[in-house]
């Protein structure tokens, strides 16, 4: 057993391994200093939140309070190990300012009432505007954070319920392009791999996925790779200088916003060479020809210009993607929130199509996502999608589920694509929605362009309800605040990046008059008495496990299927991928093994967009491609963005996150260490920028685009000249007074980015915006609060390093390999 | 031979659609998916013109192989029906971009339509007198065409239902 600084040493010790061994087991523990937190009363079962990965974790509990965290040895996904945020984060849940009771708006002010008060209110206000205008006056903005249960409930009282075909989550921003360019690809959403393809693969691409950051813990499954013999190679696409880019065996540093001109290189060195899988194509895929054709036209030289990396850089990559034997790619922000999102995610999907590596070990394409539920608001049709995977287009998809809720299928809209988030803000700026309920989620912070989101949020003709944790910057605009019990708090499933299902359960209560999401939507549809179409209750079931008992039923045949899982199954073993049913009871490591994909006509979830225009492909117009069980082969060129640098705003400005925070910090500013390891905003530039305009690293810096301006401390990193980088994380709850970026919002990323979207997959860019920066003056000589541990480095010598101290120690238990079969 | 009249045709109803597309990015510049893509559209068409224009010559025909910005007699009186629905349309309070948009989106999808229709016959003819090159400019062009219409209808699809209901 050894002690580590977690926040000094995010990744912990290396247990190396070799190519298609086990990942030997680690268990990481962090338990609260004294009060007898070394001797819990008991552990509780649950997995991590503060990101995709899933994490199975047991929740230290002390005299009804959580004391600590440990990573559980058993579980396929980590195999013990925990990332900094799981170990530190929890404790955000004890925070003193939690919200405790329901608010109402009085006089301007929000005062605090009791739970009838404020339910009776929303079901008023519910009544009226159905009355005067129908459903579409009503939309619901959740999250990528509640439980499976609490999405599938508000997925039936929004569509099945109200009839609104306004509902969707922050998944859109982190989510949307994953399962979008899976739907292009595969006509279904579902992620083909698995994590347990790190063990086998010899390549592992990563495309805009700062995987060390954003899953700590699947970085330390590569990071022991590299470690043991016959390592993979690493193929590092991003702007930055990431610790996976130092790892790398070839690093290609694009311009932002040319991800699609890249990968057509790529994949015209693959084509060109013939390093692809000719048997594979023509039983497995429709669509090669026009993407021969259409990469014909990206040699190297050409997307070495567009993309500013050197070709020779292009052909080594290619190469390394052409040759191997085993190939993982994963892509993330990147990729997703840039320029021509969907078709770039697609060229990946593409690479593994052309070279038949799918449903094999090691041969895995993982579309990831950034929060740890996002999968589920997918499968439950909290972002707008019908549950169960079924396609809104095809009227005997939506009669089944129908059936299900017995429900007549025409309450359910389905007269066109579910209303995208960006398009609900849209309608509430002009007046037409009406109610907005948002949960778990911090939109005055998050969506692009602040200034717009505050003034449509703000509106007095539009209500709305806020549900969370804690105060924010949008519970600061609300009309109704909903104290809602957070993870540990509450018991339900949710569902990682790899399809893997785990139970969280009720650790401790929640503070004062705090409920679970799930109840207070049960309470909402009781209190609105909706019914089915024999007049029965419209929402059956009255707690977690019914709840899920009736998602099984909804997911039965369908490509998420959940008939086989269980609470009490959940709770013998660890984590189970799906699906999982009688064919299946263990289940299912990869999908499409065999080549045999979800795209039959009458059983797809979607016929696709056109990846430059969004228009939904046409039932008929699938059909002529005569997809049945085929993959869909997509091309798309190279189109300039839509806002450019130019000789008033020369950068190009993206934005990210760091390792020890999560989306607007509600939480992990709340966890001393996490918040200590990068307290404020800062700004990233490129040594060659950083001279050219004489900034040193910690000078005051002013960003700004044609939206707005931030001012942060610079900081001089290994990222590419020519772009500006700024984490996302920081809004204006906790500035301090008469702070710099105090006066009239100069501190939140957002501030800056435009309000642009991918067509097909209508998630936000925030990756391309045209800025400039102006050196405001040396501040105090100390550097920028950016941590050194990770893709904020410094490049100059003299900036301490981000220590974690004793308050950060954490136990680590290197146990080996595990002796039994750790995966499926 | 009368294929320089089609071509004639078809070079006046690609302007009109490019014109129309400018015309809906510039009113709904707050509709931001709208004005992007409509102003990415619009170059499809402009290209449309450019390419037409070079080949007409083998017909005899001269076409501008610049786009036309202003309205013809057509479009103006378009425009001035425009206002009379939009200002009714704030008089019956809400929704008045929405109409607006409603109706800058059928046109599109009624204009790409007209194209669509044209470069079939232009196809057709190219076909009949084995001109390769007309074929090629037809077989390039049209589906371009088919999908400016399909983005049309699609937003109408979509965005019709919140009109017109609120």
């Amino acid at each position: 057993m050894g002690r580590l600084d977690r926040i000094a040493e995010p990744w912990g010790t290396r247990t190396p391994y070799a190519r298609g061994e086990k990942w030997p087991v680690r268990v990481d523990t962090f338990l609260a200093d004294g009060n007898g937190a070394e001797h819990p009363d008991r552990w509780v079962r649950s997995a991590s939140v503060l990101h995709s990965n899933g994490d199975a974790l047991d929740i230290a509990v002390k005299d009804g309070r959580i004391v600590g965290v440990r990573g559980r040895a058993e579980d396929r996904v980590n195999h013990g190990r925990l990332d900094p945020k799981d170990l530190y984060g929890w404790q955000a849940g004890a925070s003193p300012d939690r919200l405790t009771r329901p608010l109402v708006r009085r006089g301007g002010r929000l005062v605090e009432t009791d739970w009838d008060t404020a339910m009776d209110h929303i079901v008023a206000r519910t009544k009226e505007l159905l009355r005067d205008q129908g459903p579409s006056a009503i939309g619901f903005y959740t999250t990528g954070q509640l439980f499976l249960e609490e999405y599938y409930t508000l997925s039936l009282i929004a569509h099945g319920g109200l009839g609104t075909n306004h509902l969707d989550g922050n998944t859109r921003l982190c989510t949307a392009t994953a399962a979008e360019a899976l739907k292009q690809s595969f006509a279904c959403d579902g992620q083909p791999g698995s994590y347990t393809d790190i063990d086998h693969a010899d390549v592992i691409a990563l495309f805009g996925h700062n995987v060390a950051e954003t899953q700590p813990v699947l970085w330390m499954r590569i990071l022991d790779r590299l470690a043991g013999p016959e390592p993979p190679a690493l193929i590092c696409v991003d702007p930055r200088l990431t610790p996976v880019a130092r790892a790398a065996a070839v690093h290609l540093a694009p311009r932002p916003g040319t991800n699609v001109a890249l990968m057509n290189g790529l994949l015209h060195e693959i084509i060109g060479n013939g390093w692809t899988d000719a048997e594979y194509i023509t039983r497995h895929t429709v669509g090669f020809d026009e993407l021969e054709r259409r990469v014909k036209e990206y040699p190297p030289e050409r997307a070495a210009e567009i993309c500013d990396v050197p070709a020779e850089e292009i052909r080594r990559a290619a190469r390394a993607l052409g040759t191997c034997e085993r190939l993982v790619s994963t892509v993330l922000q990147g990729f997703y929130q840039s320029h021509q999102a969907t078709a770039a995610a697609v060229q990946v999907n593409n690479l593994h199509l052309v070279r038949g590596m799918l449903g094999r070990p090691g041969c895995g394409v993982l579309q990831m996502n950034g929060q740890p539920t996002a999968q589920n608001t997918r499968e439950c049709g909290a972002d707008g999608d019908l549950p169960g995977f079924r396609n809104w287009a095809d009227d005997a998809q939506v009669a089944d589920l129908g059936r299900v809720w017995n429900v007549d299928p025409s309450r359910i809209p389905h007269y066109g694509p579910p209303t995208h988030a960006m398009k609900m803000f849209r309608y509430a700026e002009q007046g037409s929605l009406r109610m907005l309920w948002v949960t778990g989620t911090n939109p005055a912070v998050s969506l692009p362009e602040l200034s717009r989101i505050r003034s449509v949020l703000s509106q007095e003709r539009l209500f709305l309800i806020v549900q969370d944790l804690f105060p924010t910057e949008t519970t600061e605009l609300a009309d109704v605040v909903l104290p809602a019990a957070g993870w540990a708090e509450k018991t339900g499933t949710f569902t990682n990046a790899d399809r893997t299902v785990h139970l969280s359960e009720k650790a401790v209560d929640p503070p004062g008059r705090a409920r679970p999401d799930l109840d207070i939507f049960l309470d909402y549809a009781r209190r609105m008495d909706l019914r089915d179409k024999d007049g029965g209750p419209l929402v059956k079931w009255h707690d977690p496990e019914s709840a899920f008992e009736a998602w099984k039923e909804c997911s039965r045949g369908r490509p998420c299927d959940y008939t086989g899982l269980s609470y009490d199954r959940l709770r013998g073993g660890s984590g189970i991928q799906w699906p999982c049913d009688a064919e299946h009871p263990d289940g299912t490591e990869r999908l499409y093994t065999g080549g045999a994909f979800w795209s039959d006509p009458d059983y797809c979830e979607s016929y696709g967009r056109d990846l430059v225009t969004g228009a939904p492909v046409e039932p008929t117009e699938y059909r002529a491609m005569n997809p049945y069980g085929k993959a869909v082969i997509k091309s798309a060129g190279y189109l300039p963005p839509h806002e450019q640098p130019d000789g008033d705003h020369p950068f190009l400005l993206t934005t990210g996150r760091t390792l020890y925070h999560f989306h607007t910090r509600t939480k992990t500013a709340r966890a001393p260490q996490l918040q200590a390891a990068a307290p404020e905003m800062w700004v990233e530039i490129s040594t060659g920028d950083a001279s050219e305009l004489g900034v040193m690293e910690g000078d005051l810096v002013e960003v700004s685009t044609p939206r707005g301006s931030v001012r942060a401390k610079a900081r001089v990193s290994g990222i590419r000249d020519g772009v500006l980088f700024l984490p996302f994380h920081y809004g204006y709850w906790d500035i301090d007074e008469g702070s710099e970026a105090d006066e009239a919002h100069g501190r939140a990323a957002n501030e800056l980015t435009l309000t642009d979207w991918d067509a097909a997959s209508k998630q936000p860019l925030y990756k391309t915006a045209a800025a400039r920066l102006r050196r405001i003056r040396a501040q105090d000589g100390s550097p920028a609060p950016a941590p050194t541990t990770a893709a904020s480095a410094p490049l100059g010598a003299g900036v301490p390093e981000t220590r974690g101290g004793p308050a950060a120690e954490s136990d680590e238990d290197v146990r080996g390999t595990p002796p039994t079969e750790g995966d499926t | 031979m009368k294929i320089g009249l089609v071509l004639r045709d078809l070079h006046r109803e690609e302007r009109e659609l490019a014109r129309e597309l400018l015309h809906t990015a510039e009113r709904h510049k707050t509709s931001h998916d709208i004005h992007h893509l409509a102003l990415d559209l619009a170059d499809w068409s402009h290209r449309h013109i450019r390419e037409l224009a070079e080949l007409a010559e083998r017909y005899d025909v001269t076409l501008d192989p610049e786009p036309d910005d202003e309205p013809g007699p057509v479009g103006r009186l378009r425009e001035k029906g425009s206002e009379i629905i939009g200002r009714r349309g704030e008089a019956g309070r809400r929704g008045d971009a929405g109409l607006l948009l409603l109706r800058d989106l059928r046109r599109i999808c009624q204009q790409a339509s007209a194209v669509s229709v044209d470069w079939e016959l232009v196809a057709q003819a190219a076909q009949a007198t084995a001109d390769d090159q007309l074929l090629d400019l037809a077989q390039r062009c049209h589906p371009d065409t088919l999908r400016q219409l399909r983005w049309a209808n699609a937003e109408l699809k979509e965005t019709s239902p919140q009109v017109l209901t609120s």
